[in-house]
């Protein structure tokens, strides 16, 4: 029987900017407990008054790296949590945290594929630590990324994606710019739909193990597009993060 | 024991009452914003299909559709509002009915001492009906001058300002009037059977 | 379904994971009210309120509701006919 899950007191060694709005802020953990791809962390703070507010954020870091963990996290303007994270947090503080949470949205590679891995803006997150996962197991199954961004530039771990693909035959990156596109941008640059999820599908090759993040509507929307197109809804798992940033 | 952690720079959204404080409930934070807080799917309910029923123990049970409802005679409120979730918001100001106004239009038996309120959706809150007659009790179909949004609980719902706020049961559908108390979706699970915030009555036992 | 607020039971899995002493998102259940059997982790998760909705993803009735008090957790799982949990 595993320990009982307790809070903990996690010190910030590291911060990392990914994009203008996001970061990566590395925790050490006294009481670090090998996670797997898909988890994520409860994160509280506390004011002199008492006043206490309470987010969950995926672990961005792959198991292999012990003792730590990457939060990647958004900054929401007019968010309680993920605000103090972006304008007040430094190396060195200490942060209350709880984890690591979740068996039902996770990626093992026992669990083969080929994964179809869909995500909204920083929905891409827990879906990175199953990629970085996958990249540490030798002879994955094939999987694909459908991601959707608003502008390049908020395209999270851009340049480590471009890097595992180049690298990976077996990794297909499809990426849609919903706001606005760079010239010569030969991706998508519509919300999520139909035709796009039928060509992930596809890209896929055989029936997928699906796993949809970012804000709720937008995960919906997916997944009722996947089961509309033949998925089982048994091998389709969603993260719903709520209102879109 | 250790004190218990504090986040370095972290304050919270709550604002300095001021001069306000004395209007605040014990463990109260004051807030600008309106937090949407729900258990269930919003009802999406049309106005033609609206109604609003007052049964149980009263001579005979009344139905008005939205129309007739919003014929009734109804007057402005500007109220304090606390959620048990702890946050306070002053003045806010609504437009609706007392149930003052509503039970006058039937005939209450003797015998009924409390009144469950029923929403679309299943939610459902008890109250003793004497925190609801006076004036204490209102159902709304517009906040802020506009018609009530759904997030909020419109078309209708009900507005008990002297209780925390889930005894202000959204999406209102009707009123049952009871002889005994039965307690409802929250108060069957822990929280306080009336819910005072004055004297911070929020879960059962306190 | 247009809210949204809703989150996926993932959001209290810690809460229920502190509960029970291990992970129940993974815990298969079956809905009291329209038989749907799945992983608790397919419940809809209504988390801002006085407490914690959870619904059946098929039918939307409440599967489990849970409040916690200043020291004690209100568990109601009325809504789920069954938890099927390995045991060791």
């Amino acid at each position: 029987m595993p320990e009982p899950l307790t809070w903990q007191i996690a010190t910030v060694t590291a911060i990392r900017a990914e994009t203008p709005q996001v970061s990566s802020f590395t925790l050490a953990l006294p009481a670090w407990r090998a996670h797997r791809a898909g988890q994520h962390y409860d994160v509280r703070l506390t004011a002199p008054d008492g006043y206490r507010a309470q987010r969950s954020y995926s672990i961005a870091s792959p198991p292999s790296r012990r003792g730590e963990v990457d939060l990647t996290i958004e900054r929401i303007a007019d968010g309680e949590v993920s605000p103090y994270f972006h304008d007040v947090v430094e190396v060195g503080d200490r942060v209350e945290v709880r984890g690591p949470i979740g068996g039902y949205f996770v990626w093992e590679p026992v669990l083969g594929g080929p994964l179809l891995l869909i995500a909204g803006g920083s929905g891409v997150v827990p879906l990175m630590a199953m990629l970085r996962e996958r990249a540490a197991a030798d002879g994955a199954a094939p999987a694909v990324l459908l991601s959707s961004a608003r502008t390049l530039e908020d395209v999270i771990y851009r340049d480590e994606l471009a890097a595992l693909a180049a690298a990976d035959r077996g990794l297909r990156l499809i990426q849609t710019l919903t706001r606005a596109q760079p010239p010569g941008w030969t991706g998508y640059d519509r919300r999520i739909d139909r035709p796009m999820l039928a060509e992930a599908l596809a890209a896929a090759g055989a029936p997928p193990l699906a796993y949809i993040c970012g804000p709720t509507l937008l995960v919906e929307a997916a997944a009722n597009g996947l089961v509309e197109l033949g998925v089982s809804p048994a091998q389709v798992r969603t993260e719903r993060f709520g209102p879109t940033s | 024991m250790s004190d218990p952690f504090v986040s370095r720079g972290f304050t919270g959204r709550a604002h300095d009452p001021g001069d306000k404080a004395g209007r605040i409930p014990p463990g109260q934070y004051l807030t600008d914003g309106f937090p949407v807080l729900s258990a269930g799917p919003t009802p999406q309910i049309g106005l033609d299909r609206w109604a609003f029923t007052i049964e149980g123990l009263v001579a005979a049970p009344i139905t008005w559709s939205w129309e007739q409802f919003t014929a009734l005679p109804s007057r402005d409120w500007t109220v304090d509002i606390s959620c048990v979730t702890k946050w306070t918001k002053l003045d806010t100001a609504w437009h609706g009915v007392s149930l003052d106004d509503l039970l006058a239009a039937v005939e209450v038996d003797p015998r009924a001492r409390f009144v469950t309120a029923h929403s679309y959706g299943g939610y459902t809150t008890n109250l003793p009906l004497t925190d609801v007659l006076n004036n204490q009790a209102f159902v709304a179909w517009q906040y802020d001058d506009a018609p009530l949004e759904p997030a909020h609980g419109g078309p209708a719902r009900l507005v008990v300002p002297h209780l925390y706020f889930w005894k202000s049961a959204k999406w209102v559908r009707g009123l049952r009037l009871m002889a005994e108390d039965e307690p409802g979706f929250w108060e069957s699970l822990g929280y306080h059977n009336r819910g005072d915030p004055w004297r911070e009555e929020r879960y059962s036992g306190d | 379904m247009d809210d949204p607020m809703v989150l996926d039971a993932n959001a209290v899995a810690g809460d229920l994971a502190e509960l029970f002493g291990f992970e129940v998102t993974a815990v298969v259940h079956r809905c009291a009210h329209c038989g749907n059997v799945a992983a608790v982790g397919t419940l809809l998760a209504w988390t801002h309120g006085p407490g914690v909705t959870l619904r059946c993803s098929i039918c939307r009735e409440v599967v489990v509701r849970f409040v916690r008090t200043g020291s004690r957790t209100f568990l109601d799982v009325r809504g789920a006919a069954y938890l099927d949990m390995q045991r060791g």
